[in-house]
């Protein structure tokens, strides 16, 4: 295999592990569209997450392997630089539609529901506020929710939200030391900051899945829950899989530290992965405002 | 459409270290010309398969009456030949055209992800088997339109999970193409070239990219809803449960209406080379070009619920997107103005590439009056999911986006092969195409305001003269395309060397800097723009 | 200018429309307005038609010129201007200026349109896959509009009839000159109610009602379509709207309220099995056969066979369940109880417990439908 030169810009000569990803995401697909169906074929999901992780790995390590052999130089390091800012762009976009689709129901289609001619004829009884499961979400819910027995109760933002909330500013806090160390050649500041940080990621997830037992077990707060289950787990789901996806690239990235990659003037992957983890921060801070505090 | 030559031609130091051949070497590639091709190939077929159905449906209202298939059938046809039009032909050709292009009209040594470009690419063939597979399985493909409105789409069988998977899929790949040729056009132009020299195809597509990367989320992000809530009991489309069916089309539309500008914003920027090339002239007002094209991206964001002015919007609302829709109308005028003004005074020649472009500036005006008319609320409710609409929007996408497909391919062929393409042909598949189109589709503007509805597999009487004209219509456009598989096929065997300079006027740099076929590897060292 | 190009406009009209060789029917523009709104519709229509027309003459004259005469062919030798300010400004100018033009008096048809205040009378529209009904509620009246047209025109077998695909068993039925105010949903997916000649186009959206009105200037009948693909017979929910004069229309609000009173069924009464067979036959025709089929041999996997199913052989309440209830997985299974009486659920289900290849020789009372209701 030999790689190409293009005008210094670093040319990847052929690969297979596009194919290979390709492959996953075939597979998924397939798992996918049986598992929702109740068809046999679900662990096509599990074989699809599997080849992508092989992947990932493969195709990461090698990039990460050209990056140390010093294949980059600074026009490739701008183009990752452009690359992953216009990534978490998408992924903006990818909440908004989400947080669309929250400001919608709260401003507009609720209270439609309770108002005019819509409410008197269709769900007369129904009383429009926040938090709502909708004109018969109580019904719906009772096949879903045992404990709730058809109400179910909202999340409360203070309690673990708010602790959430004060780990991942923290974690962000953390990290920001762990690159200051980093930037100055102090591996040791580096490496204790960025554990730390992991931590942080790990113990978010773990509250936020005890509050999802809550809810599941003890609130009636299901997927089902209207409305407003549905923006909720929808939203927050989302963010705790970026949050876990966050944190699996802060341990790879303390991984690298350990081994001693990354220089002080040149360790993009890093930076990478702290401006999305800043980024799933923001996010958290607007779910924090809008889903459980408003 | 370079599939002859490409290995010969290598650099010495990339020879002979085991890169893959025969089929690998496709599959595997991280070329930017090689992956071009490939969406080039895969969007003409695309195209074959997205037509047949098209032509089943017009076989089918050729007269009144239920005569080859059953409905349900009839409506599986309409959602996946908009599926597989939109999202499998007119997209991955223009993301094949910037593949082939950008790079070459920048001086860069080939895109900025290479191997990133290679999966954008073959992710495709993954949703393309899904759509497509999605017409055997049980219950059949699926039929709630290629806009999958909620609750509709909340009905049916499996095939709606493979079209959203699908649409994940497809997703997946704009965006990671789009981020590609933004990474590109930004970071790795040649010494010299400054935005405002960049060829405006350049440009357009830069602007483009920028839409895609804003929009596929969103999309993605409605199917995402329409999956719990078939599945896993969420209530974003459900009244019942607080959320409301509306809510769905405000998501779509706020991606559709952006993606109807992904169509032919490309489109605008072929136009744009080729104009001044064969009126050798340069093109007519340059900066406001970029500045409309920019304008028309920013306001596709505010207008989407111009498809929604029957669904009961408040006045007030009614009233902004009308505004808003209408205002649409300056910066494209501007555009027609500046290649009618490119042609003014020059020396024309009227070579196949031409033609289509004369077709296209043509064609897509009255697809835009027509868009104008929608855009009048009173108007659009007569006219709402009629073939008015139906009629608008083939003239925008077919005679728009495919012509200049069309005319791009007439254009580049010969840097792509080294061979000019047999002009004769050309011409024949050009008048074939241009009277065809209009016999196709300019009688359904009269079916739309007469009242015939869209999406329906039957007919009352009175609509039944114009059916028939439009059914003539699209078994001539149809089979008229295959004209043009035989052109690119006798150009990729042979035919007259092109020279590196094959037209006359052409002056961006894959023209002026190289020879014709472009060399597997182009701007090793990025040339020096002046 | 307005009128004129409205003269215009008819006159061009009615050119087409002598062309027309089989109906009275538009086949070339929107057909011949028949209310307020329709009217100020058309004539904005035909307005902004002949401006578009115009730009176009004029823009492409300007380019087809070119074309003839800046040829290479011709020895043309090419210009190198590449930019003029001043004409940049004007041709942003002059478009700006005629769509202010054009939005004024779109504006103000909005504003006229969207004005359903003060209605004469009101009907409530409901949407079902694929049907109408229509209820006044100020009369007490209420019944399904079903498509009329047989089978055998549509495949082909019986010649077509004048009014093919366009014909419905019950039309809904108004007075002329006075402003109808409709409120519409739907009970399963969007349907969409229009009637061109008024100029009406209104979605029925499931779980919301809409408005929207008309008046209607002369008696007649006029025809319209669903207009929001709904699933696979949305080709086959015709709109019939017939408007006659106040005294014909107090004769028909008499007649449907005697008829109503004769036909209907005593919900407390027991029944035979043929009895709630022969009406169960006549609720599965109009309500379910569009479904299930007229042999109950569904179109699985998304609807159901009945013959043999489990449900409709197995023990009778869960039957009931699904029917009164409507589809736990699939909402296209609507809960009936909303819509049909005791006595037609009844019916229905002893029907299809007892035709379509089942026999479980079970009788359901309309009492036991009325118990399960709360
Ligand atoms: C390439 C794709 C493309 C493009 C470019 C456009 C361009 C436009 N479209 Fe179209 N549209 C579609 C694709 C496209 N559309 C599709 C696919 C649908 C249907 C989707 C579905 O429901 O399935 C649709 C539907 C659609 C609707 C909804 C119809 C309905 O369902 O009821 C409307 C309504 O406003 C509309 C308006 C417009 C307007 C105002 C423009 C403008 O951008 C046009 C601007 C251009 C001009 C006006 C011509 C040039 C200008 C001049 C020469 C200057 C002088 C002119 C004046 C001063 C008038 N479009
Ligand atoms: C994006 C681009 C695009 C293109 C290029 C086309 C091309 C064509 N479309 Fe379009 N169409 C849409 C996008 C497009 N369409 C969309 C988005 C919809 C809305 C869908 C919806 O309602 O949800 C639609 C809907 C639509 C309808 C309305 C259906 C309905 O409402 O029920 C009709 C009806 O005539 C139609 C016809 C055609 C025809 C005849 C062509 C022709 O141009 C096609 C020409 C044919 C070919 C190019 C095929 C050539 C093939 C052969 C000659 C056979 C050889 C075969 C092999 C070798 C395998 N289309
Ligand atoms: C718009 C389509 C539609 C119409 C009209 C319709 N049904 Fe259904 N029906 C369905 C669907 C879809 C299901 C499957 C529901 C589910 O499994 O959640 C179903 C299921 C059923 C079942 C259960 C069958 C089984 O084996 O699971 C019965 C019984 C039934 N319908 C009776 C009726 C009756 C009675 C009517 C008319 C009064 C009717 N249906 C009208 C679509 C329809
Ligand atoms: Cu009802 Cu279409
Ligand atoms: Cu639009």
């Amino acid at each position: 295999m030999s790689d190409h030169q293009g005008g210094g810009y670093y040319l990847p000569s052929p690969s297979g592990w596009p194919i290979v990803g390709s492959t996953a995401l075939a597979l998924f697909a397939c798992g996918m569209v049986l598992w929702a169906n109740s068809l046999p074929g679900g662990w096509l999901v599990l074989a699809g997450l599997g080849v992508l992780f092989y992947m990932m790995f493969g195709w990461f390590g090698k990039v990460i392997a050209e990056s140390e052999s010093g294949k980059y130089n600074a026009q490739v390091d701008r183009s990752f630089r452009w690359g992953m800012s216009w990534f978490i762009f998408s992924e903006v976009m990818f909440f908004a539609a989400f947080f669309g689709a929250l400001f919608y129901a709260r401003i507009l289609s609720v209270p439609w529901l309770g108002e005019g001619d819509t409410h008197d004829m269709l769900w007369s009884g129904f009383k429009a506020a926040w938090p709502t499961a909708g004109p018969l979400g109580a019904k719906m819910i009772a096949p879903m929710a045992e404990a709730g027995k058809g109400e179910f109760a909202p999340m409360a933002a203070l309690g673990v939200p708010a602790l959430n909330t004060l780990i991942l500013l923290t974690s962000g806090v953390t990290l920001t030391i762990a690159h200051w160390g980093l930037k100055k050649g102090n591996r040791g500041q580096l490496i204790f900051w960025l554990a730390l940080t992991v931590a942080l990621g790990v113990s978010f997830l773990y509250f936020q899945a005890t509050e999802y037992h809550e809810a599941y077990t003890k609130m009636g707060l299901t997927l089902g829950a209207g409305i407003y289950g549905s923006t909720f787990f929808m939203l927050t789901g989302f963010h705790g899989f970026h949050v876990t996806i966050g944190t699996i690239m802060l341990l790879v990235i303390l991984i690298r530290c350990m081994k001693g990659h990354f220089k002080p003037d040149q360790h993009f992957a890093f930076e990478a992965v702290s401006w999305y983890w800043h980024f799933v921060d923001v996010v958290w801070l607007g779910l924090f405002v809008f889903v459980y505090w408003l | 459409m370079e599939a002859t030559h490409a290995h010969g031609q290598d650099h010495a130091h990339d020879h002979g270290h085991g890169h893959p051949t025969g089929l690998m070497r496709w599959v595997t590639t991280t070329n930017h010309k090689d992956i071009g091709t490939l969406y080039l190939w895969f969007s003409f077929i695309m195209l074959l398969s997205g037509g047949t159905l098209a032509l089943l449906i017009r076989a089918e209202l050729f007269e009144p009456g239920m005569q080859i298939m059953r409905p349900e059938f009839f409506n599986q046809l309409t959602t996946m030949h908009g599926l597989i039009m939109v999202f499998g032909a007119i997209m991955p050709a223009f993301v094949g055209f910037a593949n082939w292009q950008v790079p070459m009209m920048i001086g860069a040594p080939d895109m900025a992800f290479p191997r990133m470009n290679n999966w954008s690419f073959w992710l495709l063939p993954v949703a393309a088997s899904l759509l497509i597979g999605s017409f055997f399985v049980p219950g059949g493909a699926s039929a709630g339109g290629w806009t999958m409105y909620a609750p509709l789409f909340l009905q049916g069988g499996i095939s709606n999970d493979m079209t959203i998977f699908a649409v994940h899929i497809l997703g997946i790949s704009s965006i990671m193409g789009a981020i590609n040729i933004v990474t590109t056009i930004l970071n790795l132009r040649a010494p010299g070239m400054t935005l405002m020299k960049m060829p405006l195809f350049v440009w357009t597509w830069l602007i483009t990219a920028y839409l895609l990367i804003a929009v596929m989320p969103v999309l993605a992000g409605a199917v995402t809803m329409l999956l719990t809530d078939r599945h896993f009991g969420t209530s974003f489309f459900n009244a019942a449960g607080g959320g409301d069916p509306v809510m769905f089309q405000h998501i779509f539309w706020f991606f559709g209406h952006p993606e109807v500008y992904i169509m032919i914003l490309p489109a605008f920027g072929i136009i744009s080379q080729i104009i001044p090339t064969f009126s050798r002239k340069p093109l007519f007002g340059y900066a406001s070009m970029v500045y409309a094209t920019s304008s028309i991206a920013i306001l596709s964001f505010m207008v989407w619920a111009h498809h929604m002015f029957t669904v009961g919007l408040p006045t007030a609302a009614q009233l902004f997107f009308m505004y808003a829709t209408m205002l649409i109308a300056i910066p494209t005028g501007v555009k027609v103005f500046n290649w009618i003004a490119t042609m003014w005074k020059g020396s024309m020649t009227f070579e196949t590439p031409m033609l289509f472009a004369i077709a296209f500036v043509c064609l897509f005006t009255i697809g835009g009056f027509s868009g104008l008319v929608l855009a009048i609320t009173p108007v659009d409710i007569q006219l709402q999911d009629t073939y008015y609409v139906v009629a608008h929007f083939h003239y925008v996408l077919v005679s728009g986006a495919l012509f200049s497909i069309f005319a791009g391919v007439y254009f580049w062929l010969p840097k792509w092969t080294g061979h000019m393409y047999d002009e004769k042909l050309g011409k024949l598949h050009f008048w074939l195409s241009t009277i065809f189109f209009n016999v196709l589709f300019f009688p359904m503007h009269f079916l739309g305001l007469a009242g015939m509805p869209r999406r329906i597999p039957d007919y009352a009487l009175q609509f039944a003269d114009w059916n028939k004209v439009a059914s003539i219509g699209a078994f001539g456009f149809g089979l008229s395309q295959l004209i043009l598989l035989v052109v690119v096929l006798k150009c990729i065997k042979g035919g007259v060397k092109a020279e590196g300079r094959a037209w006359e006027g052409a002056d961006s740099l894959e023209w002026t800097h190289l020879p014709s076929p472009a060399p597997y590897h182009t701007f090793e060292t990025p040339p020096t723009v002046n | 200018m307005l009128r004129k190009m409205r003269s215009l406009g008819l006159g061009w009209g009615a050119f087409l429309m002598s062309m027309a060789a089989r109906a009275q029917e538009s086949k070339y523009n929107l057909p011949t307005p028949e209310s307020t709104v329709a009217h100020q519709i058309y004539d904005l229509h035909i307005l902004i038609m002949w401006v578009c027309v115009a730009i176009f003459v004029v823009v492409f004259g300007v380019m087809f010129y070119s074309i003839l005469k800046h040829r290479k062919s011709l020895g043309h030798k090419a210009a190198h201007f590449h930019e003029n300010t001043q004409i940049e400004i004007i041709w942003t100018v002059i478009p700006f200026a005629i769509l202010i033009a054009m939005a004024i008096p779109a504006s103000k048809t909005i504003l006229n349109m969207r004005d359903a205040s003060n209605p004469d009378m009101t009907v409530k529209v409901v949407a079902y896959q694929w049907k109408w009904e229509y209820e006044y509620p100020a009369e007490g009246i209420k019944f399904l509009s079903n498509l009329a047209t047989p089978r055998d025109q549509i495949e082909g077998t019986a010649p077509k009839g004048d009014h093919y695909l366009l014909e419905v068993d019950n039309p809904l039925v108004v007075p002329v000159g006075k402003k109808v105010r409709l409120l519409l949903t739907a009970n399963d997916v969007i349907h969409s109610w229009a009637v061109q000649a008024f100029g009406i186009k209104q979605d029925a959206i499931p779980g919301f009602i809409k408005d929207t009105w008309f008046k209607a200037d002369k008696p007649g009948t006029y025809r319209g379509q669903c207009s929001e693909l709904c699933g696979k017979d949305h080709g086959f929910m015709p709109i019939v709207v017939e408007v006659k004069t106040q005294e014909d229309y107090d004769k028909w609000v008499a007649a449907q309220k005697a008829k109503n009173a004769a036909v209907t069924m005593d919900p407390n009464k027991t029944y035979s099995l043929a009895e709630m067979k022969a009406h169960g036959e006549k609720v599965y025709a109009t309500n379910c056969a569009a479904c299930h089929q007229p042999t109950g041999a569904g179109m699985p996997p998304v609807f159901p066979a009945l013959t043999g199913s489990a449900v409709v052989t197995g023990p009778k309440a869960g039957h009931i369940d699904i029917v009164m209830n409507g589809g736990k997985k699939n909402p296209a299974m609507v809960a009936w109880a909303k819509t049909l009486s005791d006595v037609d659920i009844a019916a229905v289900i002893t029907y299809e417990r007892n035709a379509l290849g089942n026999a479980t020789g079970e009788v359901i009372q309309p009492a036991e439908i009325k118990a399960l209701r709360k």
